[in-house]
């Protein structure tokens, strides 16, 4: 790792230093990455949860993901932005595994959960995707009760021995997803019958009812309306306190509203990694740049 | 002119009249330019031919319908009253013999030259009537085709009128299925009635022995005919039983595999195999229960020391049970394809296994399609009839024993109807009773099931 770590603070120093050229130097530093696909920025943290190194992913001939090496810190928000079509979503797929539902789809390299490879033969995705849980894009409440679709995660894992345990863990983990109070007297009516952002909520609700360590959300907010999403956004700030969250948004002010780092893909690669502040109001990647001054995207 | 002839003609017509009106309007709005057409000039070339075809054709229909009856009455008009005081069935005789002769087809070797007039008029006035269709029928279709076409300007809402047209045609579509249902019942209950005039309706309804055979004539020795439908309702309970027994369990259960295990390979192979036994002719199936299956359970029960009869309802029910799997299993497969990927993402997503996915999640999603494959498989089962004539006999025993020899209702109806019958007979008309109350079974079991899956549905979006 100690050579890549090494181009990329020289890269860093380039372009930093000469403020004339910046932008010949960005052109050229632009071409380096895409021969030698490194990473702008700084991808590594000190406490990482999730560690990933050299992953690709490709859909049969497809080559989706581009060697991305980037780690997922303890207790912090990191939100992934680009373009349509930039391998975001796969790549957070890929976190949890749900890829495995695409039968053409192939991964390599290494993912490490806590130190444990989560593309190891020996996984079982069951408990996996209970540690690493998932919010859809579209909001997906199974076609039961408010109550049902909380306490589904809970059942299938037998986290809980009775029915009072089972009560305290639906109404803890609708109250954690600022929900509760909206729906504490109907519980027994159909979630599907929620508003947009409530459906999404209850998403939430139903994910953190199982416990999980990290929390997928796979464009949470793009179905909802400024409120709702308004919402969706505090509650993610909160839940940051207990979860790590990787978040994928194209929503740029999301991004910066809820993040404390961010990586920027394009075309499969990961170009930019960086403190949230820094990366948008000093992108250092001529690409990134272009993406969130809104000249592509 | 024959019908056929003009139909064709008519529709020629109303062919023309759609170019001639699609160009009046297409230059009329090539011509002014300040002018916007209000529709398309298809539609008005469309308004032309519909007011072209409709009309004359309704003509056609109705005259052909009207036209037969009333000139057979004027054409044996007076020949009635000259044969002296007839009853209604002579003159139906006399009517008969008119229509032979003008056919040509005589079977009396002396013809009454009374009657042969009347078949020479007969012949004479149909065929003025069906020139004069003709003649009606072009003019109505020329002149409604021309009066379109005289109106043809922008201001004309062709599009609208088109598009009511053609509603209404849907609709008259959509309700002839209801009609023609309520045809078949009003003509099995009127027969109905007529069983229960002579048989008491408790009688038929509770009374537990059905031995239909009676006297004809006052001097034949027979017995007396007990109407009792309860030992035949309960044959056909019983067989439908055993048949969904064997396949919901199994038509479900390849369904399941089917749509969420399968590879797309196996399931693009074996789903079409498993619809070609719905194609099986129920005949066929017949020969197999009675062939093999009825002999391998009697077989099996000499070995087991059981007692089994040569026809049985098991071997009936097991046939017809594989008969219907295919029912069951492709339109229960199409519905849990229906469910959409993201019930099954969000659930794989919360760490839940594939079967605990299936069961929670898919199965009740897609419960009502399901219940509706079943319910049509139900259906089947009841109405099912060549395979119990082959499988499990005629004897009407009152018994739930699986081993013995039962019959059904449709069975019962078969062989009541099949040869002479008369229709003043209980024994005939008990048919039209049994008919009546499978229909009412089967309805009954239709508003039960949906009733079931409007209280457990889950609707997804």
């Amino acid at each position: 790792m100690a050579p890549a770590m090494d181009t990329i603070l020289d890269m860093r120093d380039v372009i930093m230093g000469k403020d004339e050229a910046e932008a010949a130097v960005a052109t050229k530093a632009r071409k380096v990455d895409r021969d030698q696909r490194t990473t702008v920025g700084v991808p590594f943290v000190e406490e990482p949860r999730m560690i990933c190194r050299e992953v690709n992913v490709f859909y049969g001939d497809k080559h989706a993901i581009n060697n991305v090496s980037i780690d997922v810190g303890k207790n912090e928000v990191l939100a992934m932005i680009g373009p349509s079509g930039c391998g975001k979503s796969t790549f957070l797929r890929c976190l949890n595994r749900m890829n495995d539902t695409v039968a053409s789809c192939r991964v390599t390299g290494e993912i490490l959960l806590d130190a444990l490879n989560i593309y190891d033969k020996k996984v079982d995705v069951v408990p996996l995707r209970a540690q690493v849980g998932m919010v859809f894009q579209k909001p997906n409440p199974f076609p039961k009760s408010i109550f049902d679709n909380v306490a589904y995660g809970p059942k299938i894992h037998g986290l809980v021995n009775n029915k009072t345990e089972l009560n305290d863990v639906v109404e803890d983990s609708l109250k954690k997803a600022g929900l509760w109070n909206e729906v504490s007297d109907r519980l027994d009516q159909p979630g599907t019958g929620l508003s947009g952002g409530q459906q999404q909520r209850l998403c939430i609700a139903r994910a953190i009812a199982v416990r999980p360590e990290v929390i997928l959300m796979d464009e949470p907010c793009s179905a909802l309306d400024p409120i709702a999403t308004a919402t969706v956004e505090d509650l993610i700030t909160e839940l940051k306190e207990h979860y790590t969250i990787v978040i994928v948004t194209h929503n740029m002010q999301q991004a910066a509203r809820v993040s404390q780092r961010t990586a920027y893909f394009h075309l499969g690669d990961l170009v930019e990694v960086g403190p949230t502040d820094r990366i948008f109001t000093n992108p250092r990647h001529q690409l990134t740049e272009d993406y969130i001054t809104g000249r592509f995207g | 002119m024959p019908p056929l002839l003009l139909v064709s003609l008519v529709l020629a017509l109303s062919t023309l009249a759609f170019w001639q009106g699609k160009r009046r309007a297409f230059a009329l709005s090539t011509q002014a330019s300040s002018v916007k057409m209000h529709s398309r000039p298809g539609y008005y070339g469309m308004l032309a031919a519909l007011w072209c075809a409709l009309p004359a054709l309704t003509i056609v229909v109705v005259w052909q319908l009207a036209a037969d009856s009333l000139l057979t009455r004027m054409a044996m008009d007076g020949v009635a009253a000259a044969k002296g005081a007839l009853t209604p069935d002579q003159v139906n005789l006399l009517v008969n013999d008119m229509r032979n002769l003008v056919t040509g087809s005589v079977v009396d070797s002396q013809i009454d030259p009374l009657l042969q007039a009347a078949a020479d008029r007969y012949s004479g006035m149909l065929r003025i009537s069906h020139m004069a269709l003709a003649v009606v029928a072009l003019v109505t279709a020329a002149v409604g085709a021309y009066l379109v076409h005289a109106r043809i300007k922008p201001s004309l809402r062709a599009r609208n009128q088109v598009e009511l047209v053609i509603e209404v045609i849907l609709t008259l579509c959509s309700t002839f299925a209801v009609f023609i249902t309520i045809g078949i019942v009003l003509s099995v209950l009127f027969e109905s009635i007529r069983f229960f005039q002579q048989i008491p309706f408790f009688d038929f309804l509770f009374g537990l022995k059905w031995s239909p055979q009676m006297a004809i004539r006052a001097d034949q020795a027979g017995s007396s005919g007990s109407f009792g439908a309860v030992p035949v309702l309960m044959g056909t309970f019983l067989i439908s039983g055993i048949a969904m027994a064997i396949a919901v369990p199994f038509g479900l259960m390849s369904a399941i595999y089917l749509s969420e295990y399968a590879g797309p390979k196996f399931r693009a192979t074996v789903k079409p195999l498993l619809e070609i036994l719905a194609g099986v002719p129920t005949v066929v199936y017949g020969f197999f229960a009675a062939l093999v299956v009825a002999p391998f359970i009697r077989d099996l029960g000499v070995m087991t020391g059981l007692s089994v009869s040569s026809e049985s309802a098991l071997a009936a029910g097991l046939v017809m049970g594989i008969m219907i799997i295919p029912f069951v299993s492709s339109l229960s497969d199409d519905v849990i394809n229906a469910v959409p990927q993201a019930m099954r993402d969000g659930s794989y997503g919360l760490g839940a296994t594939k079967s605990e996915t299936i069961k929670l999640v898919i199965l009740p999603a897609a419960l009502p399609g399901i219940v509706g494959s079943i319910l049509l498989a139900v259906s089947r089962a009841i109405g099912e009839t060549m395979i119990v004539v082959m499988a499990a006999g005629l004897a009407a025993n009152l018994t739930v024993n699986p081993l013995q020899a039962v019959t059904t209702v449709t069975v019962q109806i078969v062989t009541l109807l099949v040869g002479d019958q008369e229709f003043d007979s209980p024994k005939t008309l008990a048919a039209f009773a049994l008919g009546m109350l499978l229909f009412v079974v089967t309805l009954a079991l239709n508003v039960v099931a949906l009733y079931v899956v409007r209280k457990y549905r889950e609707e997804y979006e």
